[in-house]
């Protein structure tokens, strides 16, 4: 099997490995991370953007040419807050695709299923190339995917805690159903945790936490990079883990003979 | 059912002997529960003096949880004071209505002036402050406010008198985001002694306001208590098990604690426990290890000796360069004040410590955008970045 470039909505990336913007300690550390990590496609929060300039502002330091954006809804709490945050990205980033994140639980940060269904519905009606962040739901996944969302994003744990792929054995699932790019998003605390995530046969992981507050954060994108990597390698080289039925090691039909 | 019912649950005297009758083995089971996972119980361990000799360890453990959670950043907001005007007499505050000190109520000139003078700072959340005046600084005076501030500010939030549901509900409409209401003291006696005339006499009241604010669909609650009326520790174990009542009762709701001291001001007014630099630091590391997302709020009442060490220890938002009394920014004035700061530095000179010290300030953490209103976004101004390539 030989790899073919990741493609999501007719847009191709190079790197499986995404990142995002928050927790780092200055621009110029995230913008150092960045580049290290090889990433391609770089997610920021809305809230956090300031569209009419200021200090230090996260859009300053990303390059266009380098990084295709992905705004993030983070911080919303409802489809109806998720969609104006939509429209806002749009206008300010010039760009249609969009991270959806709505989370009202502010504790866990776990994303709400049914107002994520209805906004990624609204917004794919509305033009957008929609990646929703959802709990690793294979139901959930078909029917974004019936909406028409991009990609599907679901969490190998809560955000931000590093705790790796908690939710492994229903991502085996949704790898094994989805018909878009399924992109692992948050837990992912460090590089094996991305490699398992790849070696399983996601397209693509998303890594912020571990990034911007490892003690280095240039040379923890720089493994995570090479993480990312051979996980993809070894998925391709076919180590055939996505059947999850059983075979009988004694063929029930080997009685029917050649 | 609301925290009434819990408080009621709860005996002073018994929580503090359970609190001094904590051992260094309940400290090191609170150490080493799991992050999140830290019980009311063993709060009290973290808050108990046997738990001093391990500061060290708990400040280690609050930092790396902070940062897990809230990265090397530091929010900033500004209090702008609207109104000193109170009817309230309480013993330790600068604006009792006793106190012989000039009254100012900002009229709208001077409330968009004062706004432009924080917006030049770089602030870009306001947090409103009066004293109790409801019927001249009720719910009409609130909404014109948020008005004017709305379209200059990402995030309006405020801390004046206690209200009804019905009145958060009409200022949530208009651009508020949050809401911070201490009750001072969770002890009934000592609250009378110090709120002696008011509406601030009715410790239910004051005690059910987050409730009322939960109900309304606030999204952030300030909880906290102020230090000095009476046992720290006590009042402290009182705050965390609103925290956690509020938590699970409002789940869609943020919160923040703050745990001011009582500054010098107008009054005369003895502290009945004094809360050293130290009780402090154990307070913001428990307070952390208790809940990992809960804000934690540092403000210029403090000295800038201790912000510049404490504000890794937990701590995820802090004022800069405030001022106090209605008016201080627009026209320099300090006269009025409730309460004298510590930290004079202007908000450049904080931002620039912390820098120094790896952590980035985050001036905008919210738009109001995504509220339904034509705000700061880039939306309402017009304002684009340069299209993809």
């Amino acid at each position: 099997m030989n790899d073919e470039p990741l493609k999501i909505a007719g847009k191709t990336f190079e790197s499986r490995l995404f990142v995002g913007t928050g927790k780092y300690a200055s621009g110029a550390m995230m913008r150092d991370s960045l580049e290290a990590s090889g990433s391609q496609l770089v997610t920021m929060a809305m809230r956090r953007v300031q569209v009419d300039g200021g200090e230090d502002n996260i859009i300053d330091y990303l390059s266009r040419e380098r990084y295709h954006l992905l705004p993030n809804t983070s911080g919303v709490r409802d489809a109806k807050e998720a969609i104006f945050a939509a429209e806002l990205a749009r206008e300010a980033l010039q760009t249609n695709w969009l991270k959806l994140e709505i989370h009202p639980d502010p504790k866990y940060l776990l994303p709400d299923p049914i107002e994520t269904l209805k906004a990624a519905e609204a917004l794919v009606k509305a033009g957008f190339i929609v990646l929703p962040y959802i709990h690793a739901d294979p139901v959930l996944c078909r029917r974004l995917e019936e909406v028409g969302v991009a990609a599907v994003m679901p969490l190998g744990a809560p955000i931000g805690t590093n705790q790796g792929l908690a939710t492994r054995r229903f991502l085996e699932i949704i790898i094994d159903q989805s018909k878009v790019p399924v992109i692992v998003d948050a837990g992912l605390g460090v590089p094996s945790h991305a490699a398992e995530a790849m070696e399983l046969g996601a397209d693509a992981v998303l890594v912020n936490t571990a990034l911007a507050t490892a003690g280095d954060p240039v040379r923890m994108s720089m493994a995570f990079r090479l993480a990312v990597q051979a996980g993809r390698i070894a998925y391709e080289s076919g180590q055939g883990a996505r059947q999850q039925q059983a075979v009988a090691s004694s063929p029930l039909t080997a009685f029917l003979g050649e | 059912m609301s925290f009434c019912d819990i408080v009621s649950g709860l005996s002073w005297e018994g929580v503090m002997s359970s609190i001094s009758e904590k051992t260094a083995q309940d400290v090191e089971r609170a150490l080493a529960r799991p992050s999140g996972r830290v019980t009311l119980e063993d709060f009290q361990a973290l808050i108990s003096p046997a738990a001093e000799p391990y500061l060290e360890q708990m400040a280690g453990l609050s930092h790396a949880r902070t940062v897990e959670r809230f990265g090397y950043t530091q929010q900033f907001y500004a209090p702008v004071y609207l109104s000193n005007v109170c009817s309230n007499v309480c013993t330790y505050c600068g604006f009792s209505a006793t106190n012989q000190i000039p009254r100012k109520i900002l009229n709208d000139q001077e409330i968009s002036d004062e706004l432009d003078a924080v917006k030049a700072l770089g602030m870009d959340h306001v947090l409103f402050v009066t004293g109790e005046a409801n019927l001249r600084v009720g719910v009409p005076y609130f909404k014109n406010a948020f008005n004017i501030a709305r379209d200059r500010f990402s995030s309006i939030s405020m801390e004046v008198q206690p209200m009804d549901q019905e009145a958060y509900e009409a200022l949530i409409e208009v651009g508020l985001s949050a809401v911070l209401v201490y009750q001072e003291t969770y002890n009934r006696e000592t609250y009378a002694a110090h709120h002696l005339k008011g509406m601030k006499r009715d410790f239910d009241y004051r005690l059910e306001t987050p409730d009322r604010l939960g109900r309304a669909g606030i999204k952030k609650i300030g909880l906290g208590a102020l230090y000095g009326l009476d046992e720290w520790r006590v009042d402290t174990y009182y705050v965390a098990a609103h925290l956690r009542y509020m938590e699970q009762t409002y789940w869609k709701t943020k919160y923040s604690l703050s745990f001011p001291r009582i500054r010098p001001h107008e009054g005369e007014f003895e502290p009945k426990s004094v809360m050293t630099d130290r009780d402090l630091v154990q307070l913001i590391c428990a307070y952390r290890l208790l809940s990992p997302e809960v804000d934690l709020s540092l403000s210029t009442r403090e000295h800038e000796v201790f912000r510049d060490h404490a504000y890794k220890l937990g701590i995820t938002t802090m004022s800069a360069g405030s001022k106090t009394n209605p008016g201080g920014y627009a026209v320099d004035a300090q006269t009025l004040e409730q309460f004298e700061i510590s930290d004079e530095r202007s908000p450049a000179e904080v931002a620039a410590m912390l820098r120094a010290g790896g952590y980035e300030v985050v001036w905008k953490d919210w738009d109001s955008t995504y509220d339904g209103f034509p705000g700061v976004g880039a939306l309402n101004r017009g304002q684009r970045f340069p299209a993809p390539v």
